[in-house]
């Protein structure tokens, strides 16, 4: 979505937004400016970074303890040999998981939140200063556990990949929608430990997600015993294609859940203003 | 209570526009906000009570207008209403549909005293 060029109007709300009437007395200045302009802003600088790299970005989001660390370091473990990988992990406190990741060979900064509940466009753009992206293949952003606010934050990431434990309840997608819209992938995560559970069924899950008019993959992945561990590095690997054959178009990525507001992007023009006012009557 | 963080991008927002139409003071502030935006109009609401104070908004009236979620199906092509986890078509059912409104967050409109 973008800030000024008005593609915030989309058909179905243009007749609403568009029903303008001045006041006696009173400017009225129409605005439709998106609220997050700052935060887009800085996150299409942080995807140019990225691009001009050609390293894959992608954020993972999802509760806390959902095992985003745990898929990290099996993912790293598959792939440290074929592709350069990095890690910006964001929590509230504790620098715990940026050390399991490093343990795992892989360049990795910490972004800490002290109170903020997700990361921001600004929050990854200061973290780019204290890593090298030269030569990077894949980038992960480990957004901050929580189901809510992560979700309304574009940082500049090409991905969302949204994981969901088989703990959680396979309602989770129906709770947090505006999150699980957001999924260009969902990964079911802890099915070691289905057995023991008697009410998360996965179809039930994926039937949530579509409910939401999201027809993204769905891999059930355990770190545990490894299940799922193909789909998801064949995924990755098909992604990092993908945003390779873009590059090469002089195109980026982007999460799905976007392309609308970017299909309806003009050129970026200044802002319009209208219908300008009555300053006589006024006084 | 990401709200609070939006409502910085809000206020620089305002202020950047009132100053540029030399207004004296904001009146009013419209802001427009889907459901599917993951914005609480109430907590966006106290947050900018908060982000306000000493500014040419401080007295100014902070108006949310919610909008409806609307999807047109990709199937069928019938438009229809539909709720915050349930954005299947009304008509047939489909989940290949496509919004129109309800992820806004949009600065809609301001109200300026004496601005040029």
């Amino acid at each position: 979505m973008c800030n000024t060029c008005g593609c915030n109007i989309t058909p179905g709300n243009r007749p609403l937004v568009m029903a303008e009437k001045p006041k006696n007395g009173v400017t009225t200045v129409s605005v439709l400016q998106n609220l997050l302009s700052q935060n887009n802003h800085q996150a299409e600088h942080n995807r140019s970074h990225f691009d001009a790299q050609k390293v894959l970005v992608i954020n993972l989001m999802s509760s806390p303890g959902s095992g985003k660390t745990a898929l990290l370091e099996a993912t790293i473990k598959r792939l440290r040999d074929s592709l350069k990988i990095a890690v910006i992990e964001g929590d509230l406190e504790t620098e715990n998981d940026t050390k399991r990741i490093q343990a795992q060979g892989v360049p990795a900064y910490q972004i800490t939140t002290g109170t903020a509940c997700h990361l921001d466009a600004h929050l990854v753009h200061n973290a780019l200063h204290h890593m090298a992206l030269d030569d990077l293949d894949l980038l992960f952003i480990e957004n901050v556990g929580n189901l809510v606010c992560p979700a309304s934050f574009d940082l500049g990431h090409h991905r969302n990949v949204v994981l969901l434990s088989v703990t959680e309840g396979d309602d989770k997608p129906a709770k947090y929608p505006v999150m699980f819209r957001a999924a260009d992938l969902m990964l079911i995560s802890k099915t070691d430990l289905l057995p023991h559970l008697d009410d998360f069924s996965s179809p039930r899950a994926e039937q949530n997600l579509h409910n939401l008019a999201n027809d993204a993959p769905v891999i059930e992945f355990s770190s545990k015993n490894g299940k799922g561990m193909d789909a998801w590095i064949a995924w990755l690997h098909a992604e990092i294609e993908q945003y390779r054959s873009l590059l090469l178009d002089k195109q980026t990525q982007r999460p799905k859940v976007q392309q609308d507001g970017q299909l309806l992007h003009a050129q970026p023009g200044k802002t319009k203003f209208y219908p300008l006012s009555n300053r006589a009557v006024h006084k | 209570m990401h709200e609070l963080s939006l409502c910085e991008d809000l206020m620089d927002q305002v202020l950047t526009i009132a100053k540029a139409h030399h207004a004296e003071k904001v009146v009013r502030i419209i802001v427009r906000i889907g459901p599917l935006s993951g914005i609480e109009p109430l907590l966006l609401e106290s947050a900018f009570s908060i982000s306000r104070a000493g500014t040419l908004a401080e007295e100014a009236e902070f108006l949310t207008e919610v909008l409806p979620i609307r999807v047109l199906c990709n199937s069928c092509g019938i438009e229809s209403e539909a709720v915050l986890n349930n954005l299947v078509c009304g008509g047939c059912g489909g989940y290949n549909t496509k919004l129109l409104s309800g992820d806004e967050l949009i600065l809609a409109r301001l109200e300026l005293e004496n601005a040029d």
